[in-house]
């Protein structure tokens, strides 16, 4: 009884972190109708500020009333300002690139402000300090969590129902065009919105400093967790989400006492994710929603023969840098070719189908263990079958609701796997990484570099035949109108079920060309803030186009080696991808559907007469009429 | 035949319609009027399967459908268009169109590729055949959405604002147009605020405020009704005259 208390009271110690964060997450959502995928990386910066304050001598409650109170929800309000109010009603994939983008861009910031490597401490609240509660000791930061997460959601309620900007704040909630006419200033609002929440993840990153190790990534990345608990209160109960975060916490701390099968050491980490999915299963349909329409223009598709003649030429190009590069850059460029048809596996889902996936590495990765697990032979098959396998258990929950909760069931995935697959022992059981065989048993490396080239352009000839298809349009269709498809007929889900998988497996296949041209792959390889930059990547060059992809892929080889003239800049990658994505994320078609438009000339509508009005004997009236029948 | 039998909606504290009944009989164009948020639109959403009634039912050629799917319920011959655009941006306009035709069962390859361009000429739109939906401007977006709809083969056909952004020219066609259907057999619901047009071409209006049927009836009886003129029509319907 003992332990379960014990177990019981570290697990709601846990789960109060969760609630604040969830908490503030879910306020700014509210508030702005956009998902703050960022919400860690400010908690992130909470903790180390505190730190830095800390360290510099002022007092640990100074400082942190200093972060809670001006500087966390500054910063929210800034970002409001600065780009959350400008994407008004922006479709998911540019508010969550753009999001995503300013998660990197903080953390790149964070990684040049502190260095990694140096090891950081910070003392909690009460050091020393402890309580006995029933045969439970409870430390004095704990009850500091405790009590703080006690008292945060009273603050709220009085803040919501009593205060005039809380009620009008409810009022933007309910229904942001009424509060509006009524006199509500929404964008005020949703700064409000974004400052409290900024203030919430700043207390959460100040609460968890002295409870984790200090590492930047570990803390942009906790918040995870807590999108279970904000599904749970599904993005817009702040009760809710406080029972989701305590459950949570709960949960994990049970389990983790009470299951002691080895191969369930990872279950820790895989539990937020379990969570989310149960929320997912249990939360009530979306509603299709009307009259959100961005005007688009998505770049033209070239015609069969002359996509199968570029493809080609490409092929013809590498066959010859190939020849003439020299051995390390023919690696390089191998690598790329991977990763290129990893971004390919974005286009017919983010570009075409307007749905996202933050786990794309995941996917690469199940498909180069897969190839490891079943040989050079049937290997490149299983290396596409098992994560499009995979990709059906995750989006199935997702497919009754918006398109928000699949991105976050591939974020929460590729989170959960990064601990609990990719660091397993028995999946990876090598400690230096997992060999995978070529495929084909290809060992001369610059005929591999051509052999993946082929592969990448019959990909993306088959992507670019699949866009001109009646699939594709329905898929370009689904990504611009779920409301207008679901009125003309079109099965909604089954569409998003099969380009998932299909995704998911392209995805697997260019893991696996990846897997080969490495030799062994570890953890390291398929980690999910690479994903995160592999998307923006993709959205930034332009994820409409196989040509965007393309670049895309090179500019990820390319970026770290522009590391050496950065000076001071510690971490290059993040910070540029994620300079590119908030710069360029609300250009839908990124870099290369700009060129195209700009190659293309703005063309002029031509003149349009009115409707035909038939007439008695018009052949073209009786067809039509007869058709329209049936 | 559509029917709405007693339909409720409500949305938190807001009765958006209220115990409504309405008959869309084939062969008929039926007005839908009332001032904006009277609950045209959300009865559309109910009728389409976008939104769950609170209360009644929505019966579709003598079948409840009011559990069924938008998809399921434009299989069984319903199709709609959107007082807010909801064209395929991406995709061309000649693309909008055959994307629909297809999802026939019966209508494949050549066949499907015939009836698109058919009723991209019909609605005139051939100029524009090739150019992205995205970009069109608000009365041919209309018009497309009409092709789209039309492209389903429907039995019932629900529109919502389609004069909305056309000149008097392009209205007069539409009209034409409308009636042609109807005189086909098609059951045309037809929520606009143009006047002329609704009492031009309906045989049957019916009139909505705050979410309640205000009155019913013939385009001579609606006009003539003193509750509507003074709720909505006022004195823009009296300088109207009924459909001849």
């Amino acid at each position: 009884m003992s332990t379960f208390l014990a177990l019981a009271v570290t697990g709601l110690v846990t789960g109060c972190l969760y609630a604040l964060t969830a908490s503030g997450l879910v306020l700014t959502y509210t508030t702005s109708g956009i998902f703050n995928f960022a919400h860690g990386a400010l908690g992130m910066l909470g903790a180390f500020t505190y730190w830095q304050l800390t360290d510099w001598g002022m007092p640990p409650l100074v400082a942190m009333l200093l972060i809670v109170l001006v500087l966390a929800p500054l910063a929210g309000a800034v970002i409001e300002k600065a780009l959350v109010r400008r994407l008004g009603a922006a479709s998911l994939e540019v508010t969550l690139t753009v999001t995503v983008g300013l998660l990197l861009l903080l953390l790149g910031i964070a990684n040049t402000l502190w260095d990694t490597s140096t090891p950081r401490r910070v003392q909690p609240f009460f050091a020393g300090e402890q309580v006995t509660v029933g045969g439970v000791v409870l430390t004095g930061h704990q009850l500091v969590i405790v009590g703080t997460a006690a008292v945060i959601p009273f603050l709220l309620w009085a803040f919501l129902h009593v205060s005039k900007v809380g009620v009008a704040m409810r009022a933007v909630v309910d229904d942001r065009e009424l509060a509006a006419l009524a006199g509500a200033s929404p964008a005020r609002i949703g700064q409000l919105g974004w400052g409290l929440g900024a203030a919430l993840a700043g207390l959460a990153g100040v609460l968890l400093a002295s409870q984790v190790t200090l590492n930047t990534t570990t803390l942009t990345l906790l918040v995870i967790n807590g999108y279970a608990a904000a599904v749970m209160g599904r993005l817009s109960s702040l009760p809710l989400t406080f029972v989701g975060g305590l459950l949570l916490g709960l949960l994990q701390s049970l389990a983790v006492g009470y299951v002691t099968v080895s191969w369930l050491s990872q279950l820790q980490t895989v539990i937020p994710m379990l969570f989310l999915f149960v929320a997912l299963l249990v939360a009530p349909p979306t509603r299709l929603h009307v009259g959100s329409l961005a005007p688009l223009r998505a770049p033209r598709v070239a015609a069969a023969r002359r996509t199968a003649l570029w493809a080609a030429v490409f092929v013809g190009v590498l066959a010859l840098l190939a020849v003439a590069l020299p051995a390390a850059r023919v690696s390089h460029a191998t690598h790329a070719m991977g990763i290129a048809v990893v971004m390919l596996s974005l286009v017919p889902l983010v570009g075409y189908g307007g749905m996202v996936s933050l786990c794309q590495l995941t996917f690469a990765g199940i498909g180069a263990v897969a190839l490891a697990k079943v040989g050079p032979g049937w290997g490149i098959v299983a290396a596409a079958a098992v994560p499009a396998a995979v990709g059906v258990l995750i989006a199935l929950p997702t497919l009754r609701l918006r398109g928000l909760y699949l991105a976050l069931a591939t974020l929460a995935f590729g989170y959960a796997m990064d601990d609990a697959f990719f660091l397993n022992g028995s999946v990876m059981t090598d400690s230096l990484g997992l060999p995978v065989p070529r495929p084909l048993g290809l060992s001369d490396d610059r005929a591999y570099l051509v052999v993946c080239g082929v592969v990448f352009a019959a990909a993306a000839v088959g992507v670019l035949a699949l866009r001109r298809s009646t699939w594709g349009r329905r898929l370009v269709a689904l990504g611009d109108s779920p409301a207008g498809c679901a009125t003309i007929g079109m099965g909604i889900r089954t569409t998003k079920l099969a380009v998932f998988a299909l995704s998911a497996g392209l995805a697997g296949l260019g893991g696996a060309l990846l897997g080969g041209q490495q030799g062994t792959v570890g953890a390291a390889d398929f980690d999910l803030l690479l994903s995160l930059t592999v998307l923006l990547l993709a959205v930034v060059w332009g994820v409409r186009t196989v040509s965007g992809v393309l670049i895309a892929a090179f500019a990820l080889e390319l970026t770290p080696l522009l590391q050496g003239h950065l000076g001071p800049v510690n971490d290059a990658v993040p910070l540029l991808v994620g300079l590119g994505a908030i710069g360029l994320g609300k250009s839908q078609n990124g870099i290369m559907g700009a060129c195209f438009d700009r190659v293309g000339g703005l063309r002029r509508l031509p003149l349009v007469p009115a409707p035909r009005t038939p007439t008695e004997g018009d052949p073209a009236r009786e067809e039509v009429l007869t058709s329209a029948q049936g | 035949m559509l029917r709405a039998d007693n339909v409720s909606v409500r949305f938190g504290g807001v009765q958006a319609v209220e115990q409504l009944s309405l008959d869309c009989p084939p062969g008929r164009i039926t007005g839908l009027i009332g001032p904006n948020g009277a609950g045209k639109t959300t009865l559309f959403n109910v009728l389409t399967g976008l939104q769950r009634p609170t209360a009644g039912r929505v019966v579709l050629d003598d079948h409840d459908v009011t559990r069924l799917s938008a998809q399921r319920r434009a299989r069984a011959g319903l199709a709609r268009t959107f007082q807010r655009l909801e064209v395929f941006g991406s995709l061309t306009v000649r693309e909008n169109v055959l994307l629909a035709a297809e999802l026939q069962p019966k209508l494949r390859g050549a066949a499907a590729a015939a009836l698109a361009d058919e009723l991209v000429h019909r609605v005139g739109l051939e100029a524009v055949s090739d150019s992205p939906a995205g970009v069109l401007p608000t009365g041919l977006s209309r018009l497309l959405e009409l092709a789209r709809a039309l492209a389903t083969s429907p039995t019932t056909l629900l529109l919502d604002e389609p004069g909305s952004g056309l000149d008097e020219t392009e209205t007069r066609s539409l009209g034409d147009l409308l009636l042609s259907l109807a005189g086909a057999g098609t059951a045309v619901l037809l929520v606009e605020h143009d006047v002329e047009l609704v009492m031009r071409v309906c045989e049957h209006v019916y009139v909505l405020d705050f979410g309640q049927l205000l009155c019913q009836g013939t385009p001579s009886e609606v006009q003539a009704d003193e509750a509507v003129q003074t709720a909505y029509l006022g004195a823009e319907l009296s300088s109207t005259g009924a459909r001849s």
